[in-house]
């Protein structure tokens, strides 16, 4: 997906992670993703650096489909839907 | 169909349901050192398997089982060499020291005060929140009873248990990942 579509995007669940380091905002993503349903998309916000890296792997494991970066000033947002 | 070929056929199905079998989505520590940068890489490890759908399975031996040790809990009937053991080793994982630039505990202190900053969760957080992701400690029955630890003194944890090489071994045979920290 592109930006603009990624910033447009409505997503069902936002996990703010910003402020904890790893394997904080894996930990969290884990968590939150138990609570939305299959097709619905979930929202991370991380300051980590290494989450983008993280979460696009932990969604290729995990079967998600990982949709996408947005960039913000001090942090990153990261889109996934569930599978 | 061929006969010949058939049973060739049965005998790969065999085969790969043995290989199925045998790996699991699951990983195994063996955790040795006592200090604190590796013991935090090891629960770093650990709780993050556990966001990757994987069976956590910790084995805790030798020095790192001092890291067990809850500060809190004493226990009587200690001979004197179990009691200056207890002693010389660190009571639990707020006192256990850095591989490097400890320097008589200044350094640790830099460091913890460093990782506060930026939001890296401490070595104890880490024990509580592996305990809560499932994460099982087997702690070696060997090296506390060389030691002289009780399992009387350990830290509540969820899952923990007191056994030998034989488990690890199983649990290490079974294991996708198996690591040695």
């Amino acid at each position: 997906m592109t930006t603009d579509e990624l910033k447009n995007l409505k997503a069902n669940q936002t996990v703010d992670a910003r402020g904890t380091a790893c394997p904080g905002p894996l930990l969290a993503a884990k968590k939150a993703v138990g609570d939305i349903e299959s097709g619905e998309v979930m929202e991370i916000l991380s300051s980590d650096e290494g989450t983008k890296h993280d979460i696009p792997k932990w969604c290729q494991k995990m079967e998600h489909e990982f949709l996408g970066i947005v960039e913000e000033d001090s942090y990153s947002r990261l889109f996934l839907k569930k599978a | 169909m061929d006969i010949e070929f058939e049973k060739q056929l049965e005998e790969l199905k065999k085969k790969i349901g043995k290989l199925e079998k045998g790996r699991k989505d699951k990983m195994t520590l063996v955790v040795f050192s006592g200090d604190m940068d590796k013991l935090l890489a090891a629960m770093i490890i650990a709780t993050g398997a556990t966001a990757m759908d994987m069976e956590v399975k910790l084995f805790f031996t030798f020095w790192a089982t001092a890291a067990l040790r809850d500060p809190k809990k004493n226990v009587k009937g200690k001979n004197f060499i179990s009691k200056m053991f207890g002693f010389m080793l660190p009571k639990g994982a707020k006192k256990v020291k850095l591989s490097k630039m400890q320097m008589g505990g200044m350094g640790k202190a830099m460091l913890e005060g460093l990782m506060k900053k930026k939001g890296i969760a401490s070595l104890e957080d880490m024990f509580k929140t592996a305990g809560e992701l499932g994460v099982e400690i087997n702690v070696c029955e060997m090296s506390m009873n060389l030691m002289g630890f009780k399992k009387e003194e350990l830290i509540d944890y969820p899952k923990m248990n007191i056994c030998g090489v034989g488990t690890f071994l199983s649990d290490a045979e079974e294991s996708k990942i198996q690591l040695f920290i």
